[in-house]
C-alpha cells in the first residue's frame, strides 16, 4: 500500500474513534458538560491534560525550534513543564475543594464581586481565543501537508470534527477523546524518535542516546554538534545566546502562565477528590514529560543529521527527502556562488519566506527562489517544522510511520482546540449568561446555551484559522503573559492570603494586566523596530514581561489590601474551608 | 481557641513547610542549575552531557515529576495524621 493510502486509513480510523467516543459519552447535564460530572479517574485526567496541553506547536514545532537555538530552548522545556509543580502544589487541590465549574467563578466568589468575575471572564475569552486561532491553523497545515487538500478545506474538516465532540459531549466527550488522542500522539512521536536515536547513536532510548556517542565512533553527539556549529559560524549548541536575565524571566513567565491558563486549571475540576487532583497533576506532568524530554533529543539528532547531510554537499547528490520537502516549500536553496554545492552557515539566506518561481529550475535542477539574496554566505532556507516532520523519511521508516505522524499531529491540534473551545463556551454560558444576564434560566436552557456558545466559538476559531491574523505567532506570548500577570496571583493570594480583599485583588489584576499588555503591544505592534535588548526594561523581552507583571500584581494587591477594609468574615471561613481536603463533593452550580 | 481550629492551623503550617521545601528544590534545580549557574556546571561532564545543559533540557523535567509525586505522598500522610482526609 502506498503511503498516501495509509495516511487516509490512519487518519480516518482515528477520526472514527473520536466520533465513536463522542457519541458514547455525550453530556446530559451542565455538570457533565462543564466538568465531566466530576468523575474522571486521575490517570485518565492526566492523559487528557497532557493532550489538552500539548498542541500542534509542541508536537510539530518545539523540537525544531530547539534544534535552531540549542540550549536556549530550555526556556520552553522548563517553562512548559515547571508550571505543573505550581499547579499541583498551589492551585489544583484547593480549586478542586472549592468545587465549582470555572476559574472566573472562583475569582467572583472568593473576592465577593461580580466585577472581578467579569474581569476574569474577559481575560479567559481573550487568552483562549488567542490560543485557539493558532491551533485551527495547525489543523489546516497538517491536513494540507499530509492529505493533499487545501488548507481551508483542512480547517473546515477539523472544525466539523471538533464540533461533533465538543458540542455533543462537552467536557465529558472531550476528556475521553483526549485520552485517545494522547495515546495516538505519543505513539506517533516516540516511534520515529526511537528509530532515529538507534540510527544515529545506537541507543534505543532517545533521552540517553542524546548524551551518548555517535554510532561507529567515540565522539559524543553533543561535542560533534558543537564542533559542526562552530565551524559553520553558528553559536555553540550547548551554549546559550540569550542573556541570563531574559532566560530567567521568560522561563518564569511560561511556568506561571502555564499554571494560570484556564483550560489547564479547569481539567482539575473533573476528578472526584482533592487527593486525586494532586495525583492527576503528577500523572499529567509524567505524560507530558515523555514528549518533552524526547523533544530536545530529537532536536539534536535532527540538527546533526541536517548539518552533515547538506553542508558542502552537491545538490544533485542529496537524498530524496530533500527534494520532497523542497517541493513542499519547507526547504529552499539559492546557489549564490553558483558552485552547485550547498553552503549552510549562520544568517538568513534571503529575506522572508521563500517565494518560488513556479516550476522553473536552476542550473542544478533546484527550485528557483525569487527572493532578494542577502549578502552573507548562507544559501539554505530551512523551515523549523521540518525537523520533526521529515524525521521518518530521514530515518527511512516505512509508510505507516509517516501516516502515524499525520494522525499524531492532528490529534495534538484537535485536542488542544477542543479544550480551549470548551473553556470559551463555559465562560459565556455559565459566567456571563447564567451569572450576570439571565440568572433564572434553568439547567436545560443553560446546557443549550453552552452548546450554542461552543458552536459559535468553533466558527470564530475556524474563521481565524482560514484568515489568520498575521500576528498569531506573536500573540502566543500574550496568552502566557496575561495568564501569569492576572490569574495566577489572584488565585494564589485567594488561597494563601486570607486577608486579601476585593479591592486589592481587582487593583492587582488590572495593573498586572495593563502593564503586561501595554509592554507587549508597544514592542510587538506599535514600535517593533525598538524591540531590542537595549530598549527593554532591565533587559526583559516581551516574552518574559509577564513575570514582572505578576510581581507588580502582587505588590499592588498587597498594598491596596492594607489600606482598605478586610474581607468579610464568611469569606475568611471559605478560605479556611478550601484549605482542608475533607468534604469535597461533586462540583455544583451556584445559586 | 477550639481544638479543631488549632488542629486546622497546625495542619496548614505543616502543609506550608512541605510546600516551601519542595519549591526550594524546584527553584534550585530549574532556575539554579538550569539558568543561573548553568555555565559553571557545564564545566562538569556526565557522559556526553555538559551538566548545566543536562539540567536545563532534561534533569529539571525529571525533578519536576518526582517533586509532584513526593508532594502527593506526603500530603496524603499529612491528611491522615490530622484526620482531614476524604473518605
Amino acid at each position: 500500500m502506498d503511503t498516501q493510502t495509509l495516511i487516509y486509513i490512519f487518519v480516518g480510523l482515528t477520526f472514527a474513534l473520536y466520533i465513536g467516543i463522542a457519541i458514547w459519552s455525550r453530556a446530559g447535564s451542565t455538570s457533565e458538560y462543564y466538568v465531566a460530572g466530576g468523575g474522571v479517574h486521575p490517570i485518565a485526567n492526566g492523559m487528557a491534560t497532557g493532550a489538552d496541553w500539548m498542541s500542534a506547536a509542541s508536537f510539530i514545532s518545539m523540537a525544531g525550534i530547539i534544534s535552531f537555538i540549542g540550549r536556549d530552548g530550555a526556556v520552553y522545556l522548563m517553562g512548559w513543564t515547571g508550571g505543573y509543580v505550581l499547579l499541583a502544589m498551589c492551585l489544583a487541590p484547593y480549586l478542586r475543594k472549592f468545587g465549582k465549574f470555572t476559574v472566573p467563578e472562583f475569582i467572583g466568589e472568593r473576592y465577593y464581586s461580580q466585577a472581578a468575575r467579569v474581569v476574569a471572564v474577559v481575560c479567559v475569552i481573550f487568552i483562549s481565543f488567542t490560543y485557539v486561532a493558532g491551533q485551527m491553523r495547525g489543523v489546516g497545515i497538517v491536513f494540507s501537508r499530509y492529505l493533499e487538500v487545501d488548507i481551508n478545506a483542512g480547517v473546515l474538516i477539523g472544525m466539523a470534527i471538533v464540533f461533533f465532540y465538543a458540542v455533543l459531549g462537552g467536557m465529558k466527550g472531550i476528556t475521553y477523546t483526549q485520552v485517545a488522542q494522547y495515546c495516538v500522539m505519543i505513539f506517533a512521536y516516540m516511534i520515529p524518535a526511537i528509530y532515529i536515536s538507534m540510527l544515529i547513536t545506537g541507543n534505543p532510548i532517545p533521552q540517553l542516546g542524546f548524551g551518548g556517542t555517535l554510532s561507529g565512533s567515540d565522539t559524543y553527539l553533543l561535542d560533534k554538534l558543537n564542533g559542526l556549529s562552530q565551524e559553520l559560524g553558528f553559536s555553540q549548541y550547548t551554549g546559550g545566546s540569550k542573556s541570563t536575565v531574559d532566560m530567567f524571566f521568560i522561563t518564569m513567565a511560561l511556568m506561571v502562565g502555564t499554571a494560570g491558563l484556564p483550560h489547564v486549571i479547569v481539567r482539575f475540576f473533573t476528578v472526584p477528590k482533592v487527593s486525586d487532583a494532586r495525583k492527576s497533576a503528577g500523572y499529567a506532568l509524567l505524560f507530558i514529560a515523555i514528549l518533552y524530554t524526547t523533544a530536545p533529543a530529537v532536536a539534536s539528532f535532527a540538527r546533526v543529521n541536517l548539518l552533515e547531510t547538506v553542508s558542502e554537499a552537491e545538490y544533485q547528490e542529496l537524498p530524496d527527502w530533500f527534494e520532497s520537502w523542497e517541493n513542499a516549500g519547507l526547504l529552499a536553496w539559492k546557489d549564490k556562488n553558483a558552485d552547485g554545492k550547498i553552503q549552510y552557515q549562520a544568517g538568513k539566506p534571503f529575506e522572508g519566506k521563500p517565494a518560488f518561481d513556479s516550476e522553473a529550475r536552476g542550473a542544478s535542477e533546484e527550485r528557483l527562489v525569487t527572493n532578494q539574496a542577502t549578502d552573507n554566505g548562507n544559501e539554505l532556507y530551512v523551515d523549523r517544522d521540518i525537523m520533526v516532520l521529515a524525521n521518518p523519511e530521514i530515518a527511512q521508516l516505512p509508510g505507516w510511520v509517516v501516516a502515524l505522524m499525520a494522525a499524531g499531529g492532528l490529534a495534538a491540534a484537535l485536542s488542544t482546540a477542543a479544550g480551549l473551545l470548551l473553556v470559551i463556551s463555559t465562560s459565556i454560558s455559565h459566567d456571563l449568561l447564567k451569572s450576570n444576564i439571565m440568572p433564572n434560566i434553568d439547567e436545560k436552557k443553560e446546557l443549550l446555551a453552552a452548546r450554542l456558545a461552543a458552536a459559535a466559538a468553533i466558527c470564530v476559531a475556524g474563521y481565524f484559522g482560514i484568515n489568520p491574523p498575521g500576528f498569531v505567532a506573536q500573540v502566543v506570548a500574550f496568552a502566557f503573559g496575561l495568564a501569569a500577570s492576572s490569574f495566577f496571583p489572584a488565585i494564589l493570594m485567594g488561597i494563601f492570603y486570607k486577608k486579601m480583599n476585593k479591592e486589592g485583588a481587582i487593583a492587582g489584576m488590572v495593573s498586572g494586566l495593563v502593564f503586561t499588555f501595554a509592554y507587549i503591544i508597544y514592542f510587538k505592534f506599535v514600535n517593533p523596530a525598538a524591540n531590542t535588548a537595549d530598549n527593554w526594561f532591565f533587559g526583559i523581552s516581551p516574552e518574559g514581561i509577564g513575570t514582572l507583571g505578576m510581581l507588580l500584581n502582587f505588590v499592588v494587591a498587597i498594598a491596596v489590601s492594607k489600606v482598605t477594609a478586610p474581607p468579610p468574615e464568611h469569606i475568611q471561613h471559605l478560605v479556611e474551608d478550601i484549605r482542608v481536603p475533607r468534604g469535597a463533593g461533586a462540583p455544583v452550580a451556584d445559586h | 481557641m477550639s481544638n479543631k481550629k488549632q488542629a486546622a492551623q497546625a495542619y496548614w503550617k505543616e502543609n506550608l513547610k512541605l510546600l516551601l521545601t519542595l519549591l526550594v528544590v524546584w527553584f534550585a534545580v530549574s532556575y539554579g542549575c538550569g539558568i543561573l549557574f548553568v555555565d559553571a556546571l557545564d564545566a562538569i561532564k556526565i557522559g556526553g552531557f555538559p551538566l548545566g545543559f543536562w539540567f536545563a533540557q532534561q534533569g529539571s523535567i525529571y525533578t519536576f515529576v518526582i517533586l509532584i509525586f513526593v508532594y502527593t505522598a506526603r500530603m496524603n500522610t499529612l491528611d491522615r495524621k490530622y484526620d482531614v482526609h476524604e473518605e
